[in-house]
C-alpha cells in the first residue's frame, strides 16, 4: 500500500512538472536580451534587488521599472553606470547597459508585479491576465 | 564516529558558523553600507551568508543519515567508498563555490549563486550518496519505518529539484521569462520539502532513539503526515510566484493543497498536552531540548506560511520581509534545532563523560531561543509596515518604505547578534566535543 501511494505521487510529480514546463509560455528574448540576462546573473543583482517580489532586499523590485512614471530607460542607465550610496557602480561599457536595459524592458512585458485589489477573488485568490 | 562522518559533521558545522558570521556582516550593511560595502560589497556577502545556510542545512542532514544508517541497516555492509567518494567531491564543490565568491565569480540564481560548472561536482557527490544509501535500503531485509522512506524520499527528491534547478542552463527553459521563473522557483520550492523529509526523518528518528518507542515511526499517523508532506512537496510551491502571470491552475492547485496543512496545525494542538508530559520526562537530554524547540517553532511557523500561502494575503506579504522571517523562522527554528539536535545525539553529548557540556550550553541555548523569537518578530513587524505601503496604488518610492521599515529593522539587528553569539557558543562547544572525538576514537 505504502509503495504504491508512493509510485502514484512519483508519477504525479513528473505529470504536473511536464505540465509545469509546457503550461508556460512567453515572448522569445532577442540576443540582446540573452546578453543581459547574462549581465544580470554574472553581476548578482538579484542579492540587493527583486523580480515579481523575489531576491534580495537591498534595492527596489525592478520588475515594472522600465513602464514606471517618471522612470525608464534612461533613469535606470544613471544607476547602474554611478551607483549610489546603497549600490556599487558597475562600470559596465555602454553596449552591456544596453543589454541590461533590453532585459529589464522583457522582464516589464512579462506582467506585473503588483496585484491591483480588483484581482482578488472572493475565494481570496487572483485572476490574473496573461 | 568514523573519519567520513566527521568531515561531513565538522563541515556542516563550520558552514553554520560562517552562516551566522556573515549574516550579521549583511545585517551591518543594510545600516552602513558605506562602511561595510568598502569591507566587502553586499552582493559578496549575501551569497557567502546564503549558501553557506544552504550547505549547513543539507551536509548536517547528509551527515545525520550517514551516521544513523548503520544502526538502521546493522544487516548491511556499509558503502564506505561511495559515501567517502560522496563526501570528498561534496566538501571539494563548498570550497569551490567559497573561492568562487571570494573572486566575484557569480552564477547569479537566487540560493545557487555561484558558477554553474560547480553544480556537475554537486550532483555527481549527490549521486555518489543516493546510490550508497538507496542500495542500503534496498538491500536490508528488515521492515521499513516512516522515517526511512522520509530519508529516501529526500535524497531521491533533492537530486531531482537539484537537476530541474539546472535546467535554465537549456535555452528553451529561457524562451519566456515567465517559464524561467516558474521553472525556478518550483525547483526551489520543492527542494525545501526535499530537505524538509531528509531533516523531519532525522527528528522522528531521534525521538524513536529517546523514547525507545519504535511505535511512533510506524503509526497510522506518521505515515498520514509523511504522505501529506510529500504531497506538499510536490504542489505547494505556489506561494513564491502567485503575483507571475503564470498558468492559472498553479496557483488554485497550490492554494488548496497548502490548506492541507491546517490538519496538522490541528494535530500540533491536540497532541500539546501529550508534548507537555513527554517533556518533563526528557527535557535533561541536550537532543531532546533542541527537538522540543524545534517543535514550537514548527508550530509558529507553519500558522506563517498557512496565512502566506492565501492569495488574498500573499499579496500584502509577498516581497516583504515577512517571507525572510518564514525562511528565517524554519531555517534557524525548525531545521537549525533538529541538526543540532542531531549532531548533540550523535556526538554522544548526554554520556556520563560529557553530561555537563556546561552551564553556559544551557545559557546559549535560552539566549538563542529568547533572539530568535524577538528577531522573527521584528522580521513580521517590517514586512507587515513595508507590504501595507507597498500595496497602495500608485505604490510610493521604495526609500519612503524602507524609511518606515528601518527602525522595525534595528530591532531585527539588535536580536541578530545575541542570536548569533548564543549559536555561536553551542557550535564552539560542539566543534570541541567533535574534536575530542576523534582523539578518544585513535
Amino acid at each position: 500500500m505504502v509503495t504504491r501511494v508512493f509510485a502514484f505521487l512519483l508519477l504525479a510529480y513528473f505529470v504536473y512538472s511536464l505540465s509545469v514546463y509546457f503550461g508556460n509560455s512567453g515572448e522569445k528574448p532577442s540576443t540582446d536580451v540573452q546578453k543581459g540576462f547574462a549581465q544580470w546573473q554574472s553581476k548578482n543583482c538579484q542579492s540587493c534587488h527583486q523580480l515579481y517580489g523575489l531576491g534580495g532586499y537591498m534595492g527596489p523590485d525592478l520588475t515594472n521599472l522600465m513602464s514606471a512614471k517618471e522612470k525608464g530607460a534612461a533613469y535606470a542607465s544613471v544607476f547602474i553606470k554611478n551607483g549610489s550610496a546603497r549600490m556599487p557602480a558597475f562600470h559596465l561599457s555602454d553596449g552591456e547597459v544596453e543589454q541590461l536595459i533590453a532585459f529589464l524592458q522583457w522582464v516589464d512585458r512579462s506582467g506585473h508585479t503588483t496585484v491591483p485589489a480588483d484581482k482578488v477573488t472572493s475565494f481570496g485568490n487572483y485572476q490574473l491576465d496573461k | 564516529m568514523n573519519n567520513q562522518n566527521r568531515i561531513l559533521t565538522g563541515t556542516a558545522l563550520v558552514m553554520l558558523l560562517l552562516s551566522l558570521f556573515f549574516g550579521v556582516f549583511a545585517a551591518l550593511s543594510f545600516f552602513a553600507p558605506n562602511f561595510f560595502s568598502g569591507l566587502m560589497p553586499f552582493q559578496q556577502v549575501r551569497p557567502f551568508h546564503v549558501s553557506a545556510a544552504l550547505f549547513w542545512i543539507i551536509t548536517g542532514a547528509a551527515a545525520g543519515i550517514c551516521f544513523y544508517q548503520t544502526d538502521v541497516f546493522a544487516d548491511v555492509k556499509p558503502f564506505s567508498f561511495l559515501t567517502g567518494t560522496f563526501t570528498a567531491l561534496w566538501v571539494t564543490a563548498i570550497v569551490l563555490i567559497f573561492f568562487s565568491y571570494a573572486t566575484s565569480e557569480f552564477g547569479g540564481r537566487e540560493y545557487w549563486e555561484f558558477p554553474p560548472f560547480i553544480n556537475w561536482i554537486l550532483l555527481t557527490a549527490w549521486l555518489f550518496f543516493i546510490t550508497a544509501f538507496l542500495r542500503t535500503v534496498f538491500l536490508s531485509k528488515k521492515e521499513k519505518p516512516v522515517y526511512v522512506w522520509m530519508w529516501s524520499t529526500g535524497v531521491l527528491f533533492f537530486l531531482f529539484t537539484f537537476i530541474e534547478q539546472n535546467l535554465w542552463q537549456f535555452s528553451w527553459f529561457r524562451e519566456s521569462f515567465i517559464r524561467e521563473m516558474t521553472v525556478q522557483w518550483k525547483s526551489n520550492g520543492s527542494m525545501v520539502g526535499a530537505w524538509n523529509q531528509m531533516i523531519y526523518g532525522t527528528a522522528l528518528y531521534l525521538m524513536v532513539k529517546i523514547s525507545g518507542d519504535e511505535g511512533i515511526a510506524r503509526s497510522k499517523k506518521a505515515w498520514f503526515s509523511y504522505f501529506l508532506g510529500l504531497t506538499n512537496l510536490i504542489f505547494n510551491w505556489g506561494h513564491h510566484i502567485y503575483n507571475v502571470p503564470s498558468a492559472w491552475w498553479i496557483r488554485d492547485v497550490a492554494y488548496a493543497i497548502s490548506m492541507t496543512e491546517w490538519i496538522l496545525v490541528i494535530s500540533i494542538i491536540q497532541g500539546f498536552k501529550h508534548k507537555l508530559a513527554e517533556r518533563d520526562r526528557y527535557r535533561h537530554l541536550t537532543p531532546y531540548r533542541f527537538l522540543i524547540a524545534s517543535e514550537g517553532w514548527i508550530f509558529l511557523n507553519l500558522l506563517l506560511a498557512l496565512l502566506m500561502s492565501i492569495p488574498a494575503v500573499n499579496r500584502y506579504t509577498h516581497g516583504t520581509h515577512i517571507t525572510v522571517a518564514h525562511a528565517m523562522g524554519t531555517t534557524i527554528g525548525i531545521n537549525t534545532m533538529i541538526l543540532l539536535a542531531s549532531i548533540s545525539y550523535m556526538l554522544k553529548t548526554d554520556d556520563s563523560k560529557h553530561k555537563k557540556l556546561g552551564t553556559l550550553f544551557g545559557m546559549s541555548y535560552w539566549v538563542s531561543q529568547f533572539s530568535l523569537f524577538i528577531f522573527w518578530s521584528a522580521l513580521i513587524v517590517a514586512g507587515l509596515v513595508k507590504g501595507m505601503k507597498m500595496a497602495a496604488e500608485p505604490a510610493p518610492l521604495f526609500s519612503v518604505v524602507m524609511e518606515s521599515v528601518y527602525p522595525v529593522l534595528k530591532i531585527f539587528l539588535y536580536a541578530g547578534i545575541p542570536l548569533a553569539a548564543g549559536l555561536i557558543v553551542i557550535l564552539v562547544l560542539l566543534l570541541k566535543r567533535l574534536l575530542n572525538d576523534k582523539k578518544e576514537n585513535e
